[in-house]
């Protein structure tokens, strides 16, 4: 059973096995529909297939909602090395939660998924890059893979057409970085997390320096319904430019957190009210982030929104990997910047000297700040700092850190007035009680 | 260095998931399939991997200093890892890390002396929409109240 009931306002498509019986195993797949789209894409040509994903509006679903069939499109027809397909399941964008189901749940939709990329492309070899604290997630689709390819679903020549393609997964061991494409790469060739420079794009030279297609697990995973059922049947569950159905992540301050499916487009303050319960006792809204920590904070009054990606790009915020972080009344907006940027200046890898010493000036200075030691010309230096790494570095780590903290401070500099002069954070006392042990 | 038979199959598997000439490209996994064993990248580990995938020991340790997971010293039988990051932090993860620290005595990083537990504060786990979140070990639990950490970890200690 998943982690949370679903919602009648629910569009099934990539969790309609969510809550089967052994909805991992092939045989619950294969009797709802499975593999149906590569044995469709099988007797098709790349072009073709490649047109679908187009025409169904699919966007990575990691965050920076990239056209998956353009990428696609990106990898040279001919090419005198072995191309790859790499999915990352390195999910580590805080107030997201959604890949780890789909692949719990449903392994074998993101192995055909793959699969029919591998075909569009010219692929023979895929690997599933797993974060290392998801290691009951990488059982699961070890067997899976071994089970599709028991049955002729992978292997040297699936179900008899000639076409080879293996799944390898591989275990990262905890760093957010890997969740960038290129450090993903990296790590996935046994070194450090750290990016590379682009160009040549992962297309033209990803893994072992071969042309490369890398998304996200919920990319994959969309494609074998985009296949079956159409690529314009799935462009029309969305908004225009902005294909199907996403997983939205609900968590922060609502009587229903949880994971739900739910149409691109989807009103926001919907989406908190009816689909997530609502704000526990009776409390007001204050703000929304809106697609993961990356993502620059949306106040109450912003938030009657289509989640789109177009939607959230013109209220200059992003949709990113669909963490929806919803706070309170109660909330302070200080301690909220301050733990995300303790998480950014963590996970910093260090190259890039902006986002290594930004991050770490930042973390000192909202330290300082939420315990009352800031100075009025520092709410200023927040903001300054944060200008300075944005655009200065070769991964977006350093803009995905520096938006969100100054969409703080500049939708929220009251509460960083209200914490000067030694003045104790205004919520402090507002936050729950823990008794002792 | 010897391995359990299970981790060295493990190893082999991994070898032949790469293209040829490209198997250390396991040199990640195995670091941490081989702690999950040994409890710790000791420097006589880091010589056997970086001797089996023909690096050399200070590449090895290059790598082990980057990820998170990755430790030269061991931690309890029991590694409480507790997120306190944003969606867990809105739901009591810093609380809940704090109640920790008091109930087993120790800080962040440290062992029980009896080395049955220890406690880290960790960054996002992926179960933002259930949290707290916290992970034993490889063992995820969700919604967590100080209440149920402390009912887990007796009947953890009861196993001793």
């Amino acid at each position: 059973m998943p982690y949370n009931e679903p919602s009648p306002l629910e569009v099934k498509v990539l969790t309609r096995r969510f809550g089967l019986a052994d909805s991992a195993s092939l045989d619950t797949y294969l009797a709802t529909g499975g593999y149906e789209a590569l044995k469709k894409a099988l007797g098709m040509t790349p072009g073709e297939i490649i047109e679908e994903v187009k025409l169904s509006n699919l966007r990575g679903r990691g965050g920076a909602g990239f056209p998956a069939g353009t990428k696609w499109g990106f990898v040279p027809r001919d090419s005198a090395r072995p191309k790859y397909v790499v999915a990352n399941g390195d999910e580590g964008e805080p107030g997201t939660c959604k890949d780890r189901l789909l692949m719990e749940y449903d392994p074998h939709q993101l192995i055909e998924g793959m699969a029919i990329a591998g075909l569009a492309v010219g692929a023979h070899a895929g690997y599933i890059y797993v974060r290392g604290e998801f290691r009951y997630i990488i059982r699961i689709l070890e067997r899976a893979v071994e089970e599709a390819r028991g049955r002729g679903y992978l292997g040297g020549n699936i179900l008899g057409s000639g076409f080879g393609f293996e799944v390898y997964v591989q275990s990262g061991a905890g760093s957010y970085e890997c969740g960038e494409e290129s450090a993903l790469l990296e790590s996935l060739e046994g070194r450090r997390g750290v990016p590379r420079i682009r160009p040549p794009f992962p297309a033209v030279s990803g893994a072992f320096q071969s042309p490369t297609v890398l998304n996200n697990i919920e990319t994959y995973s969309a494609v074998p319904a985009i296949i079956r059922e159409g690529g314009a049947a799935f462009a029309a569950l969305g908004t225009p430019r902005n294909g199907g159905t996403r997983l939205f992540c609900l968590s922060g301050h609502l009587n229903k957190p949880g994971v739900y499916e739910l149409p691109m487009g989807f009103n926001l303050l919907r989406m908190i009210h009816e689909v997530g319960g609502g704000i526990p006792g009776g409390k007001r809204l204050k703000a929304v982030i809106p697609g993961g920590s990356s993502c620059p904070v949306l106040k109450a009054e912003e938030c009657d929104i289509a989640m789109d990606f177009d939607s959230l790009a013109k209220a200059k915020s992003m949709l990113g990997s669909g963490g929806v972080v919803v706070m309170d009344e109660d909330t302070c907006m200080v301690q909220a910047a301050r733990r995300i940027m303790e998480f950014y200046a963590h996970e910093s890898c260090g190259w890039c000297v902006p986002c290594r010493e930004g991050t770490n000036w930042l973390r000192r200075l909202l330290r300082r700040f939420h315990a009352g030691e800031g100075s009025r010309s520092d709410i200023d230096l927040i903001g300054d700092v944060a200008r300075n790494i944005l655009g200065r570095t070769f991964c977006p780590l350093g803009d995905a850190a520096a938006m969100p903290t100054i969409a703080f401070v500049e939708k929220f500099r009251d509460e960083f007035e209200a914490h000067l002069e030694g003045r104790p954070c205004p919520f402090e006392g507002r936050r729950r009680e823990v008794p002792a042990p | 260095m010897t391995f359990s038979p299970e981790l060295e199959a493990r190893f082999e598997k991994l070898l032949k998931s790469y293209p040829e000439g490209r198997e250390s490209s396991a040199l990640v996994p195995m670091l941490l399939y081989a702690q999950d064993e040994i409890g710790a990248v000791t420097p006589e580990l880091v010589e056997e991997v970086a001797r089996r995938l023909r690096l050399t020991p200070a590449a090895v340790e290059s790598v082990v200093s980057y990820y998170s997971m990755l430790r030269k010293h061991p931690v309890g039988k029991y590694h409480i890892q507790i997120c306190t990051n944003i969606s867990c932090q809105l739901t009591g993860g810093e609380e809940l890390f704090e109640h920790a620290c008091r109930k087993l005595g120790i800080g962040n990083r440290e062992v029980t002396p009896d080395g049955l537990f220890s406690i880290e504060e960790v960054e996002c786990l992926g179960a933002c929409s259930w949290a707290p979140a916290i992970e034993v070990n490889y063992d995820y639990h969700h919604k967590v109240t100080p209440e149920a950490l402390d009912r887990l970890i007796d009947s953890l200690r009861k196993l001793h």
